[in-house]
């Protein structure tokens, strides 16, 4: 799949954004006033900043509205309905919380468990698509998860949680890259069953329907940086969970390493997200003899 | 509302022969024709005279070329456009409600006035039978031409698809597979039409034809006779010129 950049950062940082409103809205950071603020703006600009970025991935900003609609059956309609919601629930926990130092376990709590629930519909609108056999299976909406509870974890200065989360974050992520390498094979479709014509004999493709490309093998057909995927792999596992774990569960964090934490498992997300997109093939690759 | 109805009423659909089709792409071009100035925003074409053409098509006509071991190849055109599924996948991901099967005949359609060009649709479709335009911003599909199908202004004969009303070789036809007796059901069954990729349970409306079986003959290699090893000593007079020739 056509790794977007404005998939790629939507995805990322709203899963950071939200994965702190979990943890602020648990009740943990005891702080106040200014120091609150701060990270209650952090939490914001990132989860809305995702968001926003994802409008640019449109061929028409202007209907987004429209998208809130279709909840009952579209993981992406859910997901647009539950992320306002958690924000503006959130958002109100937190005026309370920032301007009157009053944080209202209750509310906290629903804003947390809707931030949870955020970051899972937007894991399930690749989850769903079975067309695209990595990405088709329940350990993506648990990586997602993950990815998210460890980055807000770790930007609201959970050392000891943060560093756990991140150890699993990198099981989870091995336990993905090996279920999904196999995934494609197991799905079961192949030129054969594309075409109908599998019994006749091998299937090759003589021809592509037209000379040039098309939209279908510029988004679905991505091989660039395919070559590469064993390093980018070592880099987003190292990166983005590995050595934050090893840093925050055998340093005693500071400000300043917690912040050289921040900005390495940033590098490794980022990496991580390129790849998820980037090595993904979909099974209409087959009518094109690619994957 | 994208949620799909339980069953609809007709089940329009397209048969496309295998055995017959000649690879012209001609309903490709009538495909074109049609829909780039009816139903819609027109199929824009980018760079169509540069380096780079590209541009939005609704059906295309890929060619295979399918072998056993040790047999000759057989080459095989393959049209494909949306196959309008009883599952559609494409239907349930949309989160405008601008992607739609109707209750009365099964086609799927969008609605490009309530479609944000999220490409979401397109992913979900195992068959590449959606693609964005790039200069609308929203999602093309088959219409199955639902305006011309039920459009009382044109001749009755061309109240078809425009692929197939255009076909020459006759390799693709329209009809209902709700009912058992029309002309798609029974060539379906007849020819033992078949689903493309079911294991990804769409539950196609569209059937392919198989191609009919080919006399059983063996792979013939074209550079055997040169290949072949030539008798090196010849008797008689022939041996004789040869062994003179050669000296010379």
């Amino acid at each position: 799949m056509h790794p977007a950049t404005s998939v790629i950062i939507f995805t990322a940082l709203s899963g950071l954004g939200f994965g702190m409103m979990v943890f602020l809205g648990l009740g943990m950071l005891d702080v106040s006033g200014w120091v609150a603020f701060v990270f209650v703006a952090i939490s914001f600009a990132l989860a809305g900043g995702g968001l926003l970025s994802s409008l640019f991935h449109l061929g028409h900003p202007e209907r987004f509205l429209m998208a809130f609609s279709q909840w009952r059956s579209s993981w992406l309609s859910r997901e647009g309905i539950l992320s306002m919601a958690a924000m503006g629930l959130f958002g109100i926990y937190a005026l309370l919380w920032i301007f009157m130092d009053n944080r209202i376990p209750v509310l906290g709590y629903v804003a947390a468990f809707l931030s949870v629930l955020t970051i899972f519909s937007t894991s399930m609108i690749y989850a769903q698509m079975k067309s695209v056999p990595r990405w088709h299976t329940p350990m993506t909406a648990v990586l997602y998860l993950l990815y998210g509870f460890a980055g807000g974890a770790l930007l609201t200065t959970q050392v000891a949680l943060a560093g756990w989360l991140m150890l699993a974050l990198a099981i989870a992520q091995i336990v993905t890259w090996v279920q999904g390498d196999g995934a494609f094979a197991k799905a079961g479709s192949d030129m054969g069953t594309a075409t109908g014509l599998g019994f006749l004999g091998k299937v090759r493709l003589l021809e592509k329907p037209h000379t040039g490309s098309n939209y279908l093998m510029s988004e679905m057909i991505h091989v660039i940086g395919r070559k590469h995927i064993l390093k980018l792999r070592i880099i987003a596992l190292t990166l983005g969970s590995l050595i934050p774990a090893v840093l925050l569960l055998a340093l005693d964090a500071g400000h300043m390493v917690a912040l050289i934490v921040i900005l390495i498992h940033l590098v490794g997300l980022f990496t991580q997200r390129w790849l998820f997109f980037a090595e993904a093939e979909h099974v209409v690759g087959l009518y094109y003899g690619q994957r | 509302m994208t949620t799909l109805p339980k069953s609809t009423e007709k089940k329009l659909g397209l048969v496309i022969d295998l055995d017959t089709c000649v690879g012209c792409h001609a309903c490709v071009i009538s495909c074109k024709e049609w829909n780039t100035s009816n139903y819609g925003a027109p199929l824009s074409d980018m760079d169509a005279y540069g380096a780079d053409p590209s541009g939005t098509f609704l059906n295309r006509v890929h060619t295979f070329e399918v072998q056993k071991e040790n047999k000759p190849a057989q080459v095989i055109h393959f049209p494909k456009s949306c196959l309008h599924c009883e599952d559609a996948p494409c239907v349930t991901v949309c989160p405008t409600g601008a992607s739609y099967k109707r209750v009365e005949d099964g086609i799927v359609l969008v609605n490009e006035d309530a479609c944000i060009g999220c490409g979401l649709c397109a992913w979900a479709c195992p068959y590449g039978a959606r693609e964005m335009d790039a200069a609308e911003g929203v999602m093309k599909k088959c219409t199955l031409c639902v305006d011309r199908i039920y459009n009382e202004n044109i001749p009755e004969e061309d109240r078809v698809p425009s692929c197939v009303r255009t076909c020459p070789a006759g390799a693709r036809h329209f009809g209902d597979f709700a009912d058992p007796e029309s002309n798609v059901s029974i060539l379906t069954a007849e020819r033992s039409g078949f689903d493309l990729m079911p294991e990804q349970g769409t539950k196609p409306v569209n059937k392919y034809l198989p191609p009919r079986p080919k006399a059983d003959i063996e792979e013939t290699n074209i550079l055997a006779p040169l290949l072949a090893r030539q008798p090196e000593e010849t008797g008689g007079f022939l041996g004789w010129l040869d062994r003179t020739l050669e000296k010379l």
